[in-house]
């Protein structure tokens, strides 16, 4: 028997740590001596108070549905994928070299093949730590985190002495072909009579973040794949008895955990600053961590929680932008959500379960 | 009259909406072995925790010696003269002996004073109850049935006048448990009062003076072991008659199913584990494998199962299979009809944070028949696991619960529906009734009766030797990764099986 009601688990704890992530991020406001309702009404209103604000807002979350993605995969498979920061960087080369080396007819077309770009770079950087976890046990979480600054230095490598137009001074690539530009938020709804912000980033990559949502919950929960990737993931003895290859579905899950996380440069390379410069990821692959934890690895809870972080993001720059509230006290209000709906879930949830017993058992 | 060495009155005990203990009552006579029967999950432990101190009843009271006594924890246990021997011992491996006796009853801060102390009163203890060990052997150089004395011999150096022993005899080989309740029979004799948790009616029947029936977290009987019989005790702890006996006739062994020559396995740190094995195993019979816990029948499984690799040779209809590589994998071994009830379901067997309709699959999640296009077909496969439950007796029949929901006996129901229900040609069983209650034992035991004579072949390895004679019509004997003898089970008994057990060779036994 369950200790709770399933909508309990994934609703209400999540709000729940939420709340106390607020109560305490209020405090330390007032700490600095500003007022938190204001503070709280200013985020809303620049993140989701105009269409402007929801097209940054949407910008960012469409990056972090595809991080938290690439973790969620990987953590389904018993593997802590840290790697989705270099993953992503390498993605947006694989985007750049698509969006530069071929004339592109449409943009459409050059989507799909950016994206496939993006993906096999980034399941390329990701298959060598999966190759070492898989057949020489080195541990995952050490090597992704050493290949993000492998691929920080690759990316400035090849910025710097390849991809650098003549006589730029700037370590970024060549700006991408008109052709290759995608379609914004402002763009796409226009034809339907929605008037969208014409200056915010949000664009068509927000269609195929969706997408990579429905393909990993089909992926998971309804593929055989799925099933050997959960499997491993819970029991490695019992994968071996299933006749299910650890190597291999380790190898697999890698794969496209990283491929997932190469995608998001479609939305912020190419989708956004049309061309590749250096730190383009902005720590999304990080976000991505927390943006699993909070979705518990499930694709509809990584949506939602992209998007709280996606408000989070855009909601902190709007308030360091029109209060002496600093910059970095956002970074802290991101923590106390990471902390209190990650690293404290228990701390909710035992006495959240106590009061389901008692009132179960008040009942029978 | 003596006042009881130990009383319990109502003592009740709750884990969220599971009552583990209700309203239970006994008293102990000192002096005397008090066994404690029922099935997995009766409550057993449960009780005997709250009488060590590591749970806190919620009603009720201990007695001890006429005195009533709070128990908040083990000190204060240790204190009121009750010591434990936890059915895994609580030893650290790299000390002595000695050094274990001392530790946590050390009298200050350095520690000479009290090994030289402990020395002495070892020795007193050891004439005293000829509880005969080495104090500066170190405890993983040890056997078993030693360690098990350093736990005893522990207890008593901190005083204890009664002894608690959870599942004493599960790790031993039969002359090791006889040493056991001959070392048992001696400390009653010197006055201490034993309480003895098992689920093995034969030691019940043999040792104790008198035995509490659990059930369900109730006491359903206390009586004098004279005065019962298995049969009886059986059915008190199950609640209706069980055949104790597996009723089966006798087999008509037909061609060489598996033929294993000269198989050898090494583990992952480079030791033999199976030293060059040959054994045989026909149509429509039960081979057994038995030996004490350790001894490479596990790994003898593994490799069949195609858990790990091995070397030498192994037909399946006189067909090699490989043991290497791709092709020596455990789903090759399932394509080649080879159904496998792994020892440990709950780390193997089952995911146990599945639902119940996903285990079904396992190991078979590819199989067509679960499959649809690219996806799985879910419906088709909570459909077939409803059948599957439906019959061998799974409850509660819901195809949504986790397997970790069911107990222990289902869980294994549900395994050995998924495997015996593919109609394997040859189906390796480990342990098929570890952690299984009694009534569910007469029903996975009937199952692989009922496969073998449909002319399959079965390999069975089981630590618990009444089941090998009971179910297996040949019994091979493992010791330190080879087969000692091979006997038919009908001609042979615990006795010689236990010399073979222990490592004396066939012919002399």
């Amino acid at each position: 028997m369950d200790k709770m009601p399933k909508w309990a688990d994934v609703v209400l704890i999540p709000l729940i740590s939420l709340l106390l992530a607020a109560i305490l991020s209020a405090l330390v406001i007032l700490g600095i001596g500003e007022d938190p309702v204001a503070a709280v009404k200013l985020m809303v209103q620049g993140a989701l108070g105009s269409t402007y604000g929801w097209g940054y807002t949407l910008y960012y979350a469409t990056n972090f549905m595809f991080t938290g993605l690439a973790v969620a995969v990987a953590a389904h498979a018993g593997l802590f994928n840290i790697g989705g920061e270099g993953q992503a960087m390498l993605g947006g080369l694989g985007v750049a070299l698509v969006c530069l080396l071929i004339p592109w007819p449409h943009w459409s077309l050059a989507l799909i093949f950016a994206a496939l770009g993006a993906g096999i770079f980034g399941a390329a950087w990701a298959a060598i730590p999966a190759y070492l976890q898989a057949k020489r046990g080195s541990h995952i979480v050490i090597t992704t985190i050493m290949f993000n600054f492998i691929a920080a230095a690759v990316l400035n490598y090849v910025l710097v002495n390849v991809l650098r137009p003549e006589g730029s001074m700037d370590p970024a690539t060549a700006r991408f072909p008109e052709a290759v530009h995608l379609p914004s938020l402002h763009e796409l709804l226009a034809p339907i009579g929605i008037s969208f912000s014409k200056s915010a980033p949000a664009n068509v990559s927000l269609l195929v973040a969706v997408g990579a949502c429905l393909f990993v919950w089909l992926l998971v929960w309804r593929t055989p794949l799925g099933y050997e990737i959960r499997s491993l993931g819970k029991s490695e003895p019992g994968a071996r008895y299933a006749g299910i290859s650890p190597v291999r579905t380790v190898m697999i899950a890698m794969l496209i955990s990283g491929a997932l996380a190469g995608m998001m440069a479609v939305n912020n390379v190419m989708g956004e600053a049309e061309r590749l410069v250096l730190n383009a990821t902005e720590g999304a692959g990080f976000i991505g961590i927390a943006v699993a934890l909070m979705g518990r690895n499930h694709p509809f809870g990584v949506f939602l929680a992209a998007i709280l972080f996606g408000f989070l993001y855009q909601g902190g720059a709007e308030l360091a932008l029109w209060t002496s509230i600093p910059r970095e006290l956002i970074v802290v209000i991101q923590a106390l959500v990471i902390l209190f709906t990650g690293a404290l879930d228990n701390m909710v949830r035992m006495p959240l379960e106590k009061i389901f017993l008692a009132v179960r058992k008040g009942r029978s | 009259m003596t006042a009881p060495a130990i009383e319990l009155k109502g003592i009740s005990k709750a884990f969220g909406p599971v009552q583990a203990n209700k309203d239970i009552s006994i008293s102990v006579a000192p002096g005397t072995i008090h066994g404690i029967i029922g099935e997995n999950g009766a409550g057993k432990s449960t009780l005997m925790s709250i009488l060590y101190g590591f749970y806190k009843a919620d009603k009720g009271q201990v007695w001890i010696k006429g005195q009533r006594t709070a128990i908040p924890d083990s000190q204060a246990a240790i204190a009121a003269g009750i010591g434990m021997v936890f059915q895994h011992f609580k030893l650290v491996e790299n000390f002595t002996v000695l050094e274990n006796i001392v530790l946590g009853a050390e009298d200050s801060g350095m520690l000479m004073p009290s090994l030289r102390r402990a020395r002495k009163e070892l020795k007193a203890l050891e004439e005293e109850y000829e509880l005969f060990v080495d104090p500066d052997a170190r405890i993983d150089e040890i056997g078993v049935g030693m360690q098990q004395r350093v736990e005893i011999l522990k207890a008593l150096y901190r005083k204890a006048e009664i002894l608690i022993l959870d599942e004493p005899t599960g790790v031993l080989t039969p002359s090791e448990a006889d040493q056991l309740f001959r070392i048992l029979d001696r400390l009653r004799a010197e006055g201490k009062t034993i309480i003895l948790i098992t689920h093995k009616l034969r030691e019940i029947m043999e040792y104790t003076d008198t035995v509490s029936v659990m059930r369900r977290g109730e006491m359903t009987a206390t009586v004098k072991t004279a005065e019962t019989s298995p049969e009886h005790l059986a059915e008190l702890m199950v609640g209706r008659k069980v055949l104790l006996r597996v009723d089966k006739v006798p087999a008509r062994p037909g061609a060489p199913i598996l033929e294993i020559e000269n198989l050898r396995v090494v583990d992952e740190v480079g030791v033999e584990r199976v030293k060059g094995i040959d054994l045989t195993v026909r149509a429509g019979e039960i081979v057994g494998i038995a030996g004490v816990a350790g001894n490479g029948q596990s790994e003898l499984l593994e490799v069949l199962g195609g858990m790990r690799a091995g070397s030498g040779s192994i037909k399946l209809h006189g067909t090699s299979l490989p043991l290497e590589g791709s092709g020596a994998d455990a789903s090759a071994r399932r394509l080649a009809h080879i159904g496998h009830v792994p020892e440990d379901r709950q780390r193997e067997g089952l995911i146990m944070d599945f639902h119940a309709w996903e285990n079904v699959a396992f190991g078979y999640h590819r199989d067509p028949a679960y499959n649809s296009g690219l996806l799985m077909d879910n419906a088709a496969l909570r459909a077939d696991t409803a059948a599957k439950m439906e019959k061998f007796d799974v409850r509660p029949p819901d195809p949504w619960l986790a397997a970790k929901s069911f107990s222990g006996g289902n869980q294994q129901k549900i395994v050995v529906a998924r495997e015996i229900e593919r109609n394997p040609e040859l189906l390796l069983i480990g342990q098929p009734t570890r952690g299984v209650d009694i009534g569910a034992i007469e029903f996975i035991h009937k199952q692989i009766v009922a496969l073998r004579d449909q002319g399959k072949a079965i390999l069975l390895v089981s630590v618990e030797l009444e089941e090998i004679l009971s179910l297996a019509d040949r019994v091979a004997v493992m010791f330190d990764g080879m087969i000692m003898g091979e006997r038919p089970a009908d001609q042979t008994d615990e006795k010689e099986l236990g010399l073979l057990m222990a490592g004396v060779a066939g012919e002399a036994a």
